[in-house]
This record gives structure tokens, sequence and C-alpha cells, in this order.
């Protein structure tokens, strides 16, 4: 997994549920809407990340020197635990080469959220790091394919 | 945007209160102001000050057994927000209080009839650019001594829907008509939440639950208008023993609150197994 990743993860991990709430909350106020220069509404289907009840999309552009950038969307003013994971991934892996960032796992949701996640609905955050790992691999293998 | 409450023909209207009103008692010592949400960092984002939160999974369910709390817990819960048999409990929540709904029904599970539903919900109270705060509120902890959970009056298990399917009794399945259908097996954006069967419980009239809602505000609609849903165009009866379920018996609650207080409906019960445990069951009918 990637390292500054995995270091916030292990941070989450340590911290009681009361610290925890307060640091996701403190990612959540950092969430930047994508620029109109990405995306404008309404947003295709194509980039929405399914199964997510916050409505959330998400894109991954490739910078000057190769890495890639992620920008994400959360339509639904409700979706707080959304707005927090869609700032933590862009913090740990925009910049990141596209094969670094594929090799993020679900097993984040749970770790980093814990008692916010309530009785079984992570999925959509689990599907926002798959949508993530998708556009990430999808990348690489064009790169590759370029190379 | 929607007739005053007291306007709008309810059969209890006293159980619904405005965001006006709560605005208004935001410093009533005698009121306390409680939100549920899906969403468990909602409230942590901002909340009406005051508020406490209610973790529907955390503090309402049994974190063993897929029930839900018991005595001991209730009284634990009340003395942790700092209410007492007195003090009048005012809910809203996200989702056009789909789980304020939830919550009061809880609640009404131990008897704490003193309680009340904030019109609306989280969504209007932030559309009209009402206070929030960051500031979680600290009550002095109470001393509340709760009966033993009553279930029978409001709460149906699987074998009541069975008794209940046997003399035909009122069914309202209130998820979306893809799910009642057996099209979808789960609720959009909730497959962790699905059946090995789709489909209805037979006799089940298909009343999806935001059928209730103004949506622009989500607000509850009028009793005229929840008149034509419930009873003219879907022909349930007032009178009639009527059990509600969806998948986990959320939404159920938010419908069990429109029948038994808005239009005065004299014997509604949540079935919150829901279709989580009847599209699971080895040998229960289905319709599709």
């Amino acid at each position: 997994m990637p390292q500054k990743l995995d270091q916030l993860v292990e941070m989450f991990q340590m911290f009681d549920p009361a610290d925890r709430t307060n640091l996701l909350l403190s990612y959540a106020d950092q969430f930047r809407d994508v620029p109109r220069e990405i995306a404008a509404r309404p947003f295709p289907k194509s980039h929405q990340v399914p199964q997510c009840e916050s409505d959330a999309y998400v894109w991954a552009r490739r910078q000057s020197d190769g890495t890639l950038k992620l920008y994400f969307a959360v339509e639904n003013p409700s979706g707080v635990s959304a707005k927090a994971l869609a700032a933590i991934l862009d913090k740990t892996l925009s910049g990141l080469p596209a094969s670094e960032i594929a090799q993020v796992n679900t097993d984040i949701v749970e770790k980093i959220f814990r008692q916010n996640i309530s009785m079984g609905k992570g999925i959509g955050l689990m599907s926002m790091v798959q949508a993530v790992a998708t556009l990430a691999k999808a990348a690489a293998s064009t790169r590759q394919a370029s190379d | 945007m929607a007739s005053p409450i007291d306007q709008r023909g309810y059969a209890h209207p006293e159980v619904l209160v405005s965001t006006e009103w709560v605005e208004q008692h935001l410093n009533d010592p005698k009121v306390r102001l409680v939100e549920s949400n899906e969403d468990t960092l909602l409230y942590a984002s901002g909340h009406v000050p005051g508020a406490v939160h209610v973790d529907w999974t955390a503090d309402l369910n049994d974190q063993i057994r897929r029930d839900y709390i018991t005595r001991e817990g209730f009284e634990a819960l009340m003395s942790k927000i700092g209410a007492t048999k007195d003090t009048t409990v005012v809910f809203y929540g996200d989702k056009n209080n789909w789980w304020a709904c939830y919550a009061f029904w809880v609640f009404q599970l131990f008897g704490h009839t003193n309680a009340r539903v904030m019109d609306g919900g989280r969504i209007k109270w932030l559309k009209e650019n009402k206070p929030l705060s960051r500031d979680v509120p600290s009550y002095p902890k109470t001393r509340y001594a709760a009966g033993e959970r009553n279930d029978a009056p409001i709460r149906a298990f699987r074998d009541d829907v069975l008794a209940h399917l046997k003399k035909q009794g009122q069914l309202v399945d209130v998820r979306s008509p893809e799910e009642y259908a057996g099209t979808r097996m789960h609720m959009p954006d909730y497959p962790n939440e699905g059946a090995l069967r789709g489909g209805h419980i037979p006799g089940a009239k298909s009343i999806p639950w935001a059928k209730a809602i103004n949506p622009d505000e989500g607000t509850f609609k009028a009793a005229a208008e929840l008149q034509k849903l419930y009873c003219e165009d879907n022909r349930l009866s007032p009178t009639g023993d009527t059990i509600a379920y969806c998948r986990i018996g959320e939404r159920s609650s938010h419908t069990w609150f429109a029948l038994t207080y808005l239009l005065g409906f004299q014997r509604v019960r949540n079935y919150d197994g829901s279709w989580t445990e009847w599209g699971n069951l080895v040998g229960v009918p289905i319709e599709r």
C-alpha cells in the first residue's frame, strides 16, 4: 500500500473514537470539489462511484511528471464520510505513479472509519477506494501500452 | 412550502414540531434535542446547538444479537443524554428523518411518549440557514427508571407476520417499486442489505416511504394527501391491523410514524426484521 496512506491508516488505528471522529471531520473540512476545468455538472455516470449513497464521483488525471492527480465530487450535502475519505485519498495518493495508486486496498475503510461505519453501510466508501484503484490500473495500463 | 403543522389536519399534530419551534426552545431545559443520522460523522460536522447524538447503531441496537437495547441500556442512554420522564425529546436527522423516526420508535418501545419529531429534519434546518454548532453539549447525568421493553404494541416479529398473513391483515411494503417487484435485491446503493430472494410479502401494498414527504424540504405531506395515498389509492383502513416493513425497519418506522400519528391509524406495527429476514427465510411465501 502507498506509504503515506499506510502511515495515516496506522495513525487512525491508534486513536480513540473521539479523536478518530475529529480527525475524520478535519479531513472532511479539507474536501475540495472537482474544478470546472476537470469536470462540470451534470457529471457523467462513467465517473460515478457505484453503490455510494453520497452520490460521489472520481477522476484521475495524469500530470506533466507522469503521476496522477485525483479529483472528487460528493453531491449529497450530508455525505460527510465520503468527503472525508475523498480528502484522505487525494492527500495521500495524488502525486504518485498510477502503478502505486493501483495498490490501494478497500481494507483501509474499516481501519480508518471503525465505529463510524454503521452496520454494514461502508460499502459506498469501499466502492470509492475501488473506483480509485480501477482508474489507476487503467492509467497504468495506458502508460505501459504507450511505452 | 408546507403549511403550518396545525393546519395540516393531522390526527396528532402535537407530535410534530417545526424548525421555528425548535429554534425557540434551544435553551429550554425541559427539551432535549436528539440527532440521529445514517452517516455517523454528520452530527460532528455541525448540529442544532445543544443537540445530543444518538447513534442508531451503537446506542439503540444490541451489539451482539439482532435486537434492540434492553431496559438497562435505555436507562443508561437516557442518563447519558440527561433526560428524565419529564423531558420532551425532539428527534431530527438526515434522509428526511428516517433515523429520527427510527429512534423515536425505539423510544416508544420503552414508553417515553414525551417525544416529538422536527418536521423537515436536518435538511430543512440547513435550508433555512438556522444555526449549527460543533460543540458537543454535556448534560448532568440523570436517573431514569424505565419499564421493561414492550414490543407487542408497535413491533412485529416473523411469527406475527405469518399470523397476519393468514388473516389477510394490512401489509405495507415501503421499499422502492423495484425491490417490491423483486427485480432489485437490495436498496439502491445499499448492496450489503441484500437477500437471497427478491419480491414482497404476499398481499403487501407497495407504498414507498418517500411518498409521504414533500421532497423539496423533507416535511410530511398534509393529512388530506396522506389520506389519499394510503386510504383511497391503496385502500388501507385506519382501523385495520397494519404492519409496515422495508429492509431493516428504518424506512418502515418512518411510515409507521406517518400512519400512527399523522393519520391516526389505530394499530400499526413495524416489522423490523423486514426483507433482510423475510427474503432469507426458508419456506415463507413470497410474491412477485
